[in-house]
């Protein structure tokens, strides 16, 4: 593992967009470790070794830490009208079938088949050859030794675009204007689980913390990582990732009455859920993105808990529709974006962002998100921003003074 | 090094374990599990018999977190000194019902038939029991509030920490130390602030977890707010209230963790 970090990973920021060091137009050829995996679409993470892959949105990757590891839950809180969020679910499919990934689509509300027919297409002639990391065979190991130099960068780019199935890149660019092409998405698996077909019309309902439809759910997606071997059956080299993309658990068309009630009487089935989940999730190698339409759950206790049992949490909170719309300091952003809990796994320190100020838009090409540059002017935006440590005595006696000050002045008039 | 920094704050060490605790970590806004894995590690090198409920990670994670802190989990699983309850791993046959139901099961409180923690009141009774090259007899979990995401209700959860106390506390003299996490909303009368207002009476020692109150940093992680109950003669006072108390600002590092006075962090000096 550390021989791969020093290796690949000397003087490369955390943002993957540039080159790789110049050791890959050399013929060393690293010696690839039993204990790393080398699936496709895959890298350890700089930070702690973990598995990571890219979440479609290379923005996104940088600010949750360099990806989302192998293994763990990622929430996203849907934007008001799930314009941005659903983009999030598409982006994270598209980097699954660009990368050769099982995916797996489960929704409620839209049949999972036309969601996957309007995933964005892929910006292919950005790749560069770079495929080192993986301990693949570079440009110059390949038996084209005579043919032109000019022309390396190109050689390892397919004839036929189909053929990008098991691209080595981590992290791709995608053009939101365009969809897939047909024959890329259907050269990868797709499993989907759409609820209306699944749920039965009686439902024999026996009490049980998880209701009718997660259960289904959770036993699918149990099923498919058996039949398939994501849970380490299955041959070393024949191991992929299973990516698991669930759109707006906990809405009412889940059968889920989180949304609807303040006290709902299933208050406990998305959390059960999300606990086999993440069960499922630890001892395989899956990694899930689940939207969920936290703006609608009026229980703030739930969705703590909610949040508390994914890995990783981010929100979305677009402009669309209110007074930030029009607001001129805003005018460059589509949203505001949070992140509300990112993962320590397997060490005590969780990766902290420098700062959980961020904002988004959604262009052509990118989805970037960059940093709120204009508290400083706004009053009410300065939650996240920090003030530096203040230590607590000097702000109580502050307030209490002030306090104080007011209820004089409030007396003598 | 970073671990006698939580043993000399709360007065602890390794030659020495205080008998008959119950130790209350909680936290609201931040994450004290560094503060669990800080107590598995001390009670482990301290040789103490102990069973650890891991309920909300793998046993993986533990395993490699306690190495950071100087412990090997596998090893210590292995000759008997820690009894492991990894509650995630039965858990997805459980919820969906899969197997025999049976009260052998500790996690079968997920199969919805049982109203109660009894299954898993059983598991630690066995864990904890028999008088062995290890003592005192330790119990952590980790954690409790992630019982009521599961559908238990705030009842049962009390019934089983009152249990668990008798029979560790009291009964084998060990200690209990568990972790109960709540939201940033304070009036909210749900489960989790209810749950931690009975279980911060009956405690000996309650560290509470925040996040600081002018909001993020990078360099302070929280704060935390240390507070005994008077041990000793003068001890037994009306309701034994809560005595001394300690609030102290921390950051988490990859292989410990440092206290210090509000306003002396590196950040500010």
């Amino acid at each position: 593992m550390n021989m791969a970090m020093s290796v690949s990973n000397t003087g490369e920021r955390r943002s993957q967009q540039n080159t790789r060091p110049a050791c890959n137009t050399t013929s060393f050829q690293k010696k690839s470790r039993s204990k790393l995996v080398s699936i496709p679409g895959t890298r350890p993470s700089v930070q702690n070794g973990q598995l990571i892959v890219s979440t479609g949105v290379t923005s996104l990757d940088y600010v949750i830490g360099g990806g989302l590891a192998v293994g763990t839950l990622l929430l996203v809180e849907e934007d008001k009208y799930d314009s941005y969020s659903r983009m999030l679910l598409k982006y994270f499919l598209a980097e699954g079938v660009v990368c050769g990934h099982h995916v797996f689509l489960g929704s409620a509300r839209d049949p999972p088949d036309e969601i996957m027919q309007d995933l964005p297409a892929p910006i292919l002639d950005d790749i560069p050859s770079n495929a080192v990391n993986m301990g693949q065979v570079t440009a110059c190991d390949s038996e084209d030794q005579g043919s032109m130099k000019i022309a390396w960068r190109y050689q390892n780019l397919p004839k036929v675009q189909t053929a990008l199935a098991s691209s080595s890149r981590f992290g791709h660019y995608y053009d939101a204007s365009k969809t897939m092409a047909r024959e890329l998405r259907e050269a990868v698996k797709c499993s989907t689980f759409f609820l209306p077909h699944e749920l039965p019309a009686e439902s024999h309902a026996e009490p049980s913390p998880i209701s009718e439809a997660y259960r289904l759910l959770l036993r699918s997606i149990q099923e498919l990582i058996r039949q398939e071997g994501f849970d380490g059956t299955a041959p070393q080299k024949s191991r992929n990732i299973l990516r698991i993309g669930l759109h707006s658990l906990g809405s009412p068309l889940w059968a889920d009455d989180i949304c609807c009630e303040e006290k709902p009487t299933q208050a406990s089935s998305l959390t059960s859920f999300l606990y086999g989940l993440r069960a499922l999730l630890r001892s395989s190698l899956c990694t899930c993105m689940v939207t969920v339409p936290s703006h609608l759950i009026q229980n703030r206790a739930i969705m703590d808990r909610v949040t508390r049992l994914c890995d990783t949490a981010i929100a979305l909170e677009s402009f669309r529709g209110s007074e930030r719309e029009t607001n001129p300091l805003y005018k460059d952003y589509h949203g505001l974006l949070h992140v509300k809990q990112t993962p320590h796994l397997n060490c005590l320190v969780c990766e902290a962002p420098d700062t959980k100020d961020l904002a988004f838009k959604l262009k052509r090409k990118q989805f970037s998100i960059e940093e709120n540059g204009f508290d400083d002017y706004n009053d009410d935006n300065l939650v996240g921003r920090t003030l530096g440590p203040c230590s607590l005595p000097a702000w109580e006696e502050l307030t209490a003074a002030l306090k104080g000050i007011f209820y004089n002045m409030a007396h003598r008039c | 090094m970073m671990l006698p920094d939580l043993g000399s704050l709360l007065g602890f060490s390794t030659e020495k374990i205080e008998k008959g605790d119950f130790i209350l970590l909680s936290d609201r806004n931040a994450d004290a599990s560094f503060l669990i894995n800080h107590f598995l590690s001390l009670y482990l090198r301290a040789g103490c018999k102990v069973c650890f409920l891991g309920l909300v990670q793998s046993f993986s994670h533990y395993s490699a977190v306690a190495l950071r802190l100087g412990v090997n989990l596998v090893q210590a699983r292995e000759q008997g000194q820690l009894v492991f309850l990894e509650g995630l791993k039965d858990s997805v046959g459980q919820l969906l019902q899969q197997g025999p139901d049976s009260e052998a099961y500790p996690m079968g409180f997920l199969r919805g038939s049982q109203t109660d923690l009894r299954s898993l009141f059983r598991f630690v009774q066995r864990s904890v029991g028999g008088a062995g090259e290890w003592s005192p007899s330790i119990l952590l979990v980790d954690d409790l509030s992630v019982l009521l995401s599961l559908g238990v209700s705030v009842e049962a959860i009390l019934d089983f920490s009152h249990y668990c106390r008798t029979t560790v506390c009291h009964q084998l003299q060990g200690n209990m130390v568990m972790l109960v996490r709540v939201g940033e909303d304070e009036d909210d009368e749900e489960g989790p602030e209810l749950l931690l207002k009975a279980l911060t009476h009956q405690c000996s020692l309650a560290l509470s977890i925040q996040g600081l109150p002018t909001g993020y940093c990078r360099d302070i992680h929280g704060q935390v707010e240390v507070r005994w109950k008077e041990r000793g003669p003068g001890a037994a006072g009306p309701g034994g209230a809560l005595a001394q108390k300690k609030l102290l600002q921390y950051k988490v590092h990859d292989k410990g963790v440092s206290f210090f006075a509000r306003g002396t962090s590196s950040a500010v000096l």
